[in-house]
């Protein structure tokens, strides 16, 4: 069981949030103008990260509000939790350029050795995701 | 169907046809409640009104003035008397007031709501029927909750009036701590039989003596 920081409620249980998928998926700025594939790719491609993965969720039996958290998928470490329409920040905490699709995880198809590389994850004490609660929330 | 037909402005309507949701269990809840051990009961047909506004706008403000406030973060309540509004959201609160007060029986609560809103960005919703209210009291009554509530429910993090949205017995309610041994439980309507039965399977340990 996670054990996620709502921004506005706090430590919460996973089982009151709902998944939304990957998040930084714009919506293209001309749907009109993409092909079939591109619209496709848009509505139905996303990234499989292993490692450092930024996606949305939901407090649906609390607060009721999206925010976004950046997760690694190996170790389910929570690394940030930020608000919806702000831009991804790195492992560290610091915000780096809003690429969509981009992920710090090292590209594990590629490797020879047989050990995920881990070193483009950074699972450096220095995670935000203690410091997201709220002043005032008092759970 | 009838009333729906034909709906009665006066106060003098029969309300004696009215079923709360969890009535059928009137009589399991008299039987499972432990005197002075944990007590637990139906407050039927409580107005409730579903309110969206910003606090911090024009609109908000003059809702607060009504309401006696509006809690400003999580796990708060606010008002005045006996309408209280609770926290659900960041801009979401839920307005619990005496019967009363709903204007079918001549109230104007949720009206002086729909006034102070105005035509600014906000909805008032009356949800009087959409959830139903336990009360829950007694020294046990944390003890039964524990059972399927992951929150912090011991009196050094969860004040008496708090009220925190989350999940109890799996199922999503709201929940208030009215006083140090004392719980208000809204659950949804459809789930106020499941979440009744839930809890009186948590009590029952407590009609027999503790085994040391």
């Amino acid at each position: 069981m996670l054990l996620i920081s709502c921004p506005n409620c706090g430590s919460r249980d996973e089982t009151e949030f709902h998944y939304g998928g990957q998040a930084h998926v714009a919506y293209p700025e001309n749907p009109n103008e993409l092909t079939d594939r591109e619209w496709a790719e848009y509505l139905f491609y996303r990234d499989n990260t292993k490692g450092a993965f930024a996606e949305r969720w939901l407090h649906s039996t609390g607060c009721r509000q999206w925010f976004n958290m950046l997760r690694d998928t190996v170790t389910y470490e929570i690394q940030a939790v930020y608000p919806m329409g702000s831009p991804r920040p790195d492992a560290a905490g610091k915000v780096t350029a809003d690429t969509g699709t981009a992920s710090t995880a090292a590209d594990s198809t590629t490797t020879g050795n047989a050990s995920p590389d881990i070193s483009g994850t950074s699972t450096s004490p220095t995670s935000i995701s203690s410091t997201t609660a709220p002043e005032g929330a008092t759970p | 169907m009838a009333e729906t037909a034909a709906p009665a402005t006066s106060a003098q309507k029969n309300l004696s046809l009215r079923v709360s949701p969890a009535a059928p269990l009137g009589a399991a809840f008299e039987a499972g409640s432990v005197q002075g051990v944990v007590e637990l009961r139906e407050v039927p047909f409580l107005t409730m009104v579903g309110l969206r506004v910003n606090r911090n706008s024009g609109a908000g403000e003059r809702v607060a003035s009504v309401t006696g406030g509006l809690p400003a973060g999580c796990g708060s309540v606010s008002g005045t008397g006996n309408t209280s509004v609770l926290w659900l959201g960041p801009e979401e609160f839920l307005v619990v007031a005496p019967t009363e007060a709903h204007e079918s029986l001549g109230g104007d609560l949720i009206q002086a709501l729909r006034e102070a809103l105005g035509g600014e960005a906000g909805q008032v919703v009356d949800l009087s029927a959409n959830r139903t209210t336990f009360e829950l009291t007694g020294p046990r009554a944390r003890a039964v909750l524990e059972k399927g509530c992951s929150l912090d429910l011991h009196s050094r993090v969860l004040q008496a009036g708090t009220a925190l949205s989350t999940e109890i017995g799996n199922i999503p309610a709201v929940l208030w701590k009215t006083g140090d041994e004392s719980f208000r439980i809204f659950p949804r309507a459809s789930f106020a039989d499941f979440l009744g039965r839930w809890l009186l399977d948590s009590m029952r340990e407590y009609a027999s003596p503790e085994v040391p």
